[in-house]
């Protein structure tokens, strides 16, 4: 062994590398863009300081909160939570047969592949007030158009991560039992399905969360729940009774992620 | 115990299946023509040819990367060749078989991975049970509480011929290497195979597992009278328990001769 030779130190690598123009050209172009967002966000700090009171004020229109409407209002938070259950159940159930087409591995054709896909990313991509939106106008006011907007809203995460994890699962019992010569639905219910059951149930209890706060907001556009309540408590300026809303919400969505993070913990 | 006594209802079928095929072509149980494949742009296998007579068990060597389990996977078409032939049980696999002619074929020949490649999640015995799927699916063959009673018997009893019976319930992910793989064979028993492709089957088990598991694993096949090609980096389990070698170097067969006469040393320059 010789001591390095003196001659040619070996050159470090860089500790970072310069951007091409290109990069550089990108990176600009970004933080100007960012920069015209503040403007357009009109971020203004008086704003906010100054309004700052009113809010107070509001506040303090609220408390005591008044629960003489409590009848009704837990009646419609019961058909919020029952609107949230219930489209995210067929929304998960539905999701899976998607899912599976939307898993590389086992589509039974590309097209079939990039079809549902799409049809996921689409179904994720239009905001669920929308979705509530077209089915109060097919199936008119009430909760089964905010179920149906749930349903599809659930299908749009669920069919993601579904088939995100269907994915990762490891292809050697998949293999197995191909070679054993099991059909494809064989394969995909007794190797595929029950490697991902953890991540199926994890991703639909956090499902069942999100939709639990979005349930809330479809009442807004007449989708059913206790949105509504809260918009007419604030338009007719009864605000104790809007807290009380607002309390009851707060509890809903509370006690939904206490239970679902008790049973995952359980679950996994 | 074999499951030929156990359950002759089947077995005596599939034996006279075989017989006829043998008498109608006079065909071995695989035979494999020129077979070439490669990765992209790397050969894996140059033309290999090599046949595997009924009941025969044919050991297969040669250095990490010289195509042994390419050459296991081509059979069964669980990858697809580039070039040449390949008759399995009296088949050409490498045409163009529909699918479920293919699911036909496969359902015949059991494969023991080197990595059991049971479904962690699921207990021993609907991991064995999953072995029905050779011969019918449905949700009746995915878990064993919805399984036909006869379907169940011949798991817990496929389970018992590998010693592992009083781990029926257990998960798969909580048992041991050696019991995987033991839950592994039991699940090609249940196949009822005619024949089996073993890749290094007890390279991930320690010694004293691998040689109990080996052994346990080739008298089984033998009672079974099962056609057995394994592949192994352990020449003594080649040399014990073959009576012919195939020896792959670089993708090309560089030895196939019967196992007696063979000896350690000379089986050493296979890796030179
Ligand atoms: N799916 C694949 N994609 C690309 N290359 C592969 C693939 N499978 C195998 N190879 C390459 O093919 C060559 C032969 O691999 P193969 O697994 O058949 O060898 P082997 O004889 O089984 O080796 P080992 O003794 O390590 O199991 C290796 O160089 C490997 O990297
Ligand atoms: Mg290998």
């Amino acid at each position: 062994m010789q001591s390095p030779a003196p001659a040619k130190p070996r050159p470090l690598p860089p500790r970072f590398e310069r951007p091409g123009v290109v990069r550089f050209l990108a990176y600009l172009v970004a933080l100007a863009f960012f920069i015209l967002a503040l403007e357009g966000a009109r971020i203004s700090l008086s704003d906010l300081v100054t309004g700052l009171p009113y809010m107070g004020d509001l506040l303090g229109r609220m408390v005591p909160p008044d629960i003489s409407r409590i009848g009704p209002i837990s009646r419609a938070l019961l058909e919020t939570f029952q609107m949230a259950l219930v489209g995210t159940a067929l929304g998960v159930v539905l999701s899976l047969p998607l899912a599976i087409l939307a898993t590389r591995r086992l589509s039974p054709h590309p097209l079939v592949y990039y079809g549902a896909r799409g049809l996921i990313s689409w179904f994720r991509t239009v905001p669920d007030l929308i979705w509530a939106l077209f089915f109060v106008v097919t199936v008119g006011l009430g909760p089964f158009a905010g179920t149906l907007a749930l349903m599809v809203d659930t299908m749009g995460f669920c069919g993601k991560f579904f088939a995100e994890a269907m994915e990762e699962t490891e292809p050697g019992p998949q293999e197995a039992l191909t070679a054993l010569g099991a059909r494809r639905s064989g394969v995909i219910c007794s190797a595929v399905i029950p490697a991902a059951m953890p991540s199926f149930i994890n991703t639909a209890l956090f499902s069942l969360e999100k939709a639990t706060r979005s349930s809330v907001v479809l009442g807004l556009v007449g989708a059913g729940g206790i949105g509504i309540e809260l918009k007419v408590a604030m338009d007719l300026f009864e605000y104790p009774t809007a807290a009380t809303i607002i309390l009851c919400i707060f509890a809903l969505v509370l006690a939904v992620e206490r239970v679902s993070s008790s049973l995952r913990q359980r679950i996994l | 115990m074999s499951v030929a006594a156990t359950y002759p209802s089947v077995r005596p079928g599939i034996r006279e299946a075989a017989a006829s095929q043998e008498a109608a072509a006079a065909v071995c149980e695989l035979a494999v023509r020129d077979l070439h494949k490669s990765f992209d742009r790397l050969r894996v296998l140059k033309g290999v040819s090599f046949d595997v007579s009924t009941g025969a068990s044919v050991a297969l060597i040669g250095a990490n990367g010289s195509g042994k389990s390419t050459l296991l996977r081509c059979c069964l078409r669980l990858l697809e060749p580039d070039a040449g032939s390949v008759r399995l049980l009296g088949q050409d696999i490498a045409g163009r078989p529909g699918p479920a002619a293919l699911r036909r074929l496969r359902a015949q020949v059991g494969f023991v991975f080197q990595r059991h490649n049971l479904v962690p999640r699921l207990c021993a015995l609907t991991n064995v049970l999953h072995g029905v799927q050779a011969r019918h699916g449905g949700p009746r063959s995915w878990f064993h509480p919805l399984a036909r009673k006869a379907d169940r018997e011949e798991a817990l009893h496929c389970l018992e011929m590998v010693g592992l019976a009083d781990q029926a319930a257990k998960r798969a992910d909580t048992l041991s290497g050696g019991q995987s793989q033991r839950v592994a064979i039991a699940r090609t028993l249940m196949q009822r195979p005619r024949m089996v492709f073993a890749d290094e089957p007890v390279a991930s088990l320690d010694p004293s597992a691998g040689e109990e598991v080996m052994e346990l694993f080739v008298r089984l096949m033998r009672e079974e009278g099962v056609t057995l090609l394994f592949s192994s980096h352990h020449l003594r389990h080649a040399l014990d328990y073959s009576d012919r070698l195939i020896a792959l170097r670089g993708g090309v067969k560089l030895l196939d001769a019967p196992t007696a006469g063979q000896s350690l040393d000379a089986l050493k320059s296979v890796y030179a």
